[in-house]
């Protein structure tokens, strides 16, 4: 590890930082203030004052913010120190880091800075932050940060990477147009036109009503297109890397070995196109409810935002090894119960990974590598009791797949049960979760 | 415990709106009463069989909890895969001297709680269950 002796120095976070870190809300009070100028006629000095001082506040908050933040990286942990009056002075151990993600902002891009995001696995105050960095300093301590979690030096240099695959921008703007935001969308506005010139007394109505409606629809729109544009995945050693973003770019760093579980669905109007989409779960998720959406905060991220099967299957072998799981179907009289989503309905399990396939309009289809499996559980009402089916549900520590081998037989699942506690206890044993010195799995075929 | 909890609140609701009831007509105020009673009776009957039908067991490398009368749950929670453990007593269970045993995992779907337990039998539980959990942790 880290050569012994005294600790590294302290560093500081980029001398730019409280300007991008406070641009959006300057941009707003300076926004009002014109606004306010323009409607009081007679100058107004006071109010001008008033966002000046306003303005000037934040900004030397910001700077004494920036004078008491400090971070350096010790052999075995990060330690970010912030707060003037409330000191906070927060270790981020290195082994247990479940990804690092390289945050930038439009502004920032311009200005060539930054922001490191560090996940850790477990509930509240586990993230740190530093915001910002030089484009450099940053890039160079995700190396040192992800080098040193594989059990290598830090100074090693960062190892290469190699393109898996990137998503076209007429497939995402089509695949955005035809998910299900952008038909909702296409729905409301054509029965908007249609009202409003069969009726044009309501247009006002009809207008009034679906604004806002189309409105969170738009920027849901929006906000994924400009997240998941120019998506590009590629292979390192350490990881996976993933970077998308049209005006703020994200670019994550998924270490090898951290994935919960991995989701692929397909929806209805995607079928045509044999398109799917590629989610996977990442543990550490509490922090999350708290609502910080913006750039890459969800636990669960796109590993293919829109892609054909053959991409699907590139990126599922890079994450999950061999994943070809045969599956089986419950028994015919489960159609009784799911009418509608038996048709798809399939599962199955192997020494490495359990799979599920569910859903009708939109099939699902679930990965969860065994050692990963928190509990196993089996459910059975009312109605699953009469058909001598139930369910087993496979429990991870991500927030967002739910693996469910659906509708099993009855005795089946108990012996489901039985023999998936079993597997999932060797495989705990023969793929223990941590493995600090291997950085990467086998190979996979290619 | 939740036997417990029912019959205190069926008491309750018979006395309230029995004697809201009363203050009107006698006749349809003693109906209600003795429609309040069997519901009460009733749910005592479905509580009694939930009740009976929670169980737990301590597997060597497993806890397994089975619940559920309408909804059949099984839950088989490995010690390893424990993150902590609670013991909880709310008021009416510190009444009849009982509390529950929980066990958390990183998913926040598994469920495997115990509820209604001895204090010293919860207390065994939980430090066995703690000491399990040591002997075979696993990380995320």
């Amino acid at each position: 590890m880290a050569p012994a002796g005294a600790p590294p120095a302290w560093c500081r976070l980029h001398p730019l930082s409280p300007l991008i870190r406070s641009s959006r809300t300057l941009a707003a009070i300076a926004v009002l203030a014109v606004v306010d100028a323009a409607q009081a006629r007679h100058g107004n000095r006071m109010s001008l004052v008033v966002y000046g001082a306003v303005i000037l506040f934040g900004l030397v908050a910001g700077v004494i913010a920036w004078l008491v933040t400090r971070w350096r990286l010790e052999p075995d942990a990060l330690r970010i120190e912030t707060g003037l009056f409330r000191r906070d002075s927060r270790r981020l151990p290195i082994d247990r880091i479940q990804a690092v993600d390289l945050v930038q902002p439009f502004l920032g891009r311009i200005l060539g800075l930054a922001e490191l995001r560090i996940r850790l696995a477990g509930a509240d105050g586990s993230r740190g932050r530093l915001s910002y960095l030089s484009e450099t300093d940053a890039h160079q301590l995700r190396a040192r940060l992800l080098a040193a979690h594989h059990g290598l030096d830090p100074a090693t240099p960062p190892p290469p990477e190699r393109l898996l695959l990137s998503v076209p921008s007429g497939r995402l703007l089509m695949s955005v147009a035809t998910s299900f935001l952008g038909s909702a969308a296409g729905v409301l506005a054509v029965v908007a036109v249609i009202l409003s010139i069969t009726v044009p007394s309501a247009l006002a109505v009809v207008f009034g009503s679906s604004f806002s409606l189309l409105f969170a629809l738009g920027s849901g729109i929006w906000r994924r297109v400009t997240s998941e544009y120019r998506f590009t995945a590629a292979a390192a050693p350490d990881g996976l890397r993933l970077r998308a973003g049209l005006f703020q770019t994200v670019a994550e760093t998924i270490p090898a070995g951290r994935i919960q579980a991995v989701r692929m669905v397909e929806p209805l109007l995607w079928r045509p196109f044999g398109w799917c989409r590629v989610v996977v779960d990442v543990a550490g998720g509490a922090a999350n409810r708290r609502g910080r959406t913006g750039g890459g905060g969800q636990v669960s991220r796109a590993l293919l935002p829109v892609g054909l099967a053959a991409d699907a299957e590139l990126v599922l072998d890079r994450v999950l090894g061999d994943h070809r799981v045969p599956v089986t179907r419950p028994p015919r009289r489960a159609r009784l119960k799911a009418p509608l989503g038996y048709h798809f309905l399939a599962a199955g399990y192997d020494r490495r990974h359990a799979v599920t396939v569910n859903g009708r309009l939109q099939r699902t289809t679930c990965w969860v590598p065994l050692e990963k499996v928190q509990s196993v559980r089996r459910l059975q009402g009312p109605v699953q009791r009469r058909l001598r089916v139930s369910s087993v549900h496979l429990d991870t520590a991500g927030r967002s797949v739910r693996a469910v081998l659906r509708d099993r037989d009855q005795n089946e699942a108990d012996a489901e049960v039985e023999e998936l506690t079993e597997l999932c206890r060797t495989a705990r044993a023969v793929h223990p979760p941590r493995p600090a010195t291997v950085p990467v799995r086998a190979p996979s075929v290619q | 415990m939740r036997v417990w909890e029912a019959l205190g609140t069926g008491v309750i609701l018979a006395l309230l709106i029995g004697g809201a009831v009363m203050t009107t007509s006698v006749g349809a105020g003693l109906a209600v009463l003795v429609g309040i009673l069997l519901v009460s009776v009733a749910s005592l009957w479905f509580l009694h069989r939930r009740f009976r039908a929670w169980r737990y067991l301590e597997r060597a490398e497993d806890l397994v909890v089975v619940r559920g009368v309408m909804l059949r749950r099984l839950s088989v929670v490995p010690y390893g895969r424990m993150q902590y453990v609670d013991v909880t007593a709310g008021p009416v269970e510190r009444l009849f001297g009982l509390a529950t045993v929980k066990l958390h995992t990183a998913a926040a779907a598994s469920d495997a709680r115990v509820p209604g337990l001895e204090p010293a039998e919860a207390a065994r539980l939980r430090d066995q269950l703690a000491r399990l959990g040591e002997a075979k942790a696993a990380g995320l």
